[in-house]
């Protein structure tokens, strides 16, 4: 089994890379581009029957810096 | 006083800093990131600068979780003395150790040049060689320095004098132009400049070494 988990930027912190993605963006005439917000996103492959706590438990302790970051998690 | 230099995978200023250390008249032990406890009689922790980790996941997210840590946190629990440098200071933000956390530079570069400090406060055994106000002169290099902390954590390290730092022309968009904190019992020290790299004439520079020997003197006598 997988799971997918998305770590980004929380809101009010500044996202430098972001910004620097959205200026690119423009400079290429996508001018619809209001904001760009960047982030990652962590693969696991996982042992059959590791449960969405567990990886919950992976997000708090060291995939996600819960000060700056929030995360979610999707289990496939 | 017995310093400890905790060295990581990517350390690069691990060595620096014991040269330090020792010319302030310390005694330096190396310790490896998988050593599960600190020599005995260690008063005071080094965590380096460097890129431990390749700075894989974040900066410092990995170093946080070593073996060493874990003893790093408990002798800071016991009272123990920390000094993070740079990367070291990300280590101690991502241990919990201090709070905030160091995002990329504002200006997206990598930094590398001597900037100026403003002495905040003098209150600590890392700055009582120094006179609250002064301004010395101490090189950065990081591309990870930008302090980041909520209002209300930013208001707590104000009210409490525990700003050790700060710029004196922000480099990095560090929130209140921070460049360097104190824990609650003002026995931790993060700071992202280097004063490991200001500390000998031929460095270009010696006011990185009052901070040294006011350790020196204030844990000769612990």
């Amino acid at each position: 089994m997988k799971a997918r988990v998305h770590v980004m930027l929380k809101n009010g912190v500044l996202d430098p890379q972001g910004e620097a993605v959205r200026h690119a963006l423009g400079a290429l005439g996508f001018d619809s581009v209001k904001g760009v917000r960047q982030g990652k996103v962590i693969e696991l492959d996982l042992a059959d029957g590791t449960s969405e706590a567990d990886v919950t438990e992976m997000c708090e302790k060291l995939l996600a810096n819960t000060v700056i970051e929030s995360y979610s998690v999707e289990m496939a | 006083m017995h310093a400890a230099v905790v060295v990581f995978p990517g350390s690069n200023c691990d060595r620096d800093l014991a040269v330090a250390f020792k010319a302030a008249g310390a005694k330096v032990s190396m310790v490896w990131h998988k050593d599960t406890d600190l020599p005995d009689g260690v008063d005071i922790v080094g965590v380096p600068g460097g890129f431990s980790f390749g700075d894989y996941l974040r900066c410092g997210a990995i170093a946080a979780n070593s073996p060493v840590c874990r003893s790093v946190a408990a002798h800071a629990g016991r009272g123990g003395y920390v000094l993070g440098i740079c990367n070291g200071f990300q280590v101690l933000t991502e241990t919990g150790l201090l709070p905030g956390a160091l995002l990329r530079n504002a200006g997206l570069k990598y930094i590398c040049r001597t900037v100026g400090l403003k002495v905040q406060t003098s209150a600590s055994p890392f700055t009582a060689g120094y006179n609250a106000g002064d301004v010395v002169q101490i090189p950065i290099a990081h591309h990870d320095g930008n302090y980041f902390a909520d209002d209300e954590t930013i208001a707590m390290l104000q009210g409490e004098d525990r700003i050790a730092f700060s710029y004196t022309e922000n480099p990095n968009g560090a929130r209140a132009d921070i460049a360097g904190i104190l824990s609650e019992n003002r026995r931790v020290l993060g700071m992202m400049p280097h004063p490991e790299r200001a500390a000998d004439p031929v460095h270009g520079g010696t006011d990185g070494q009052a901070l040294f020997r006011a350790l020196t003197s204030a844990l000769a006598e612990v």
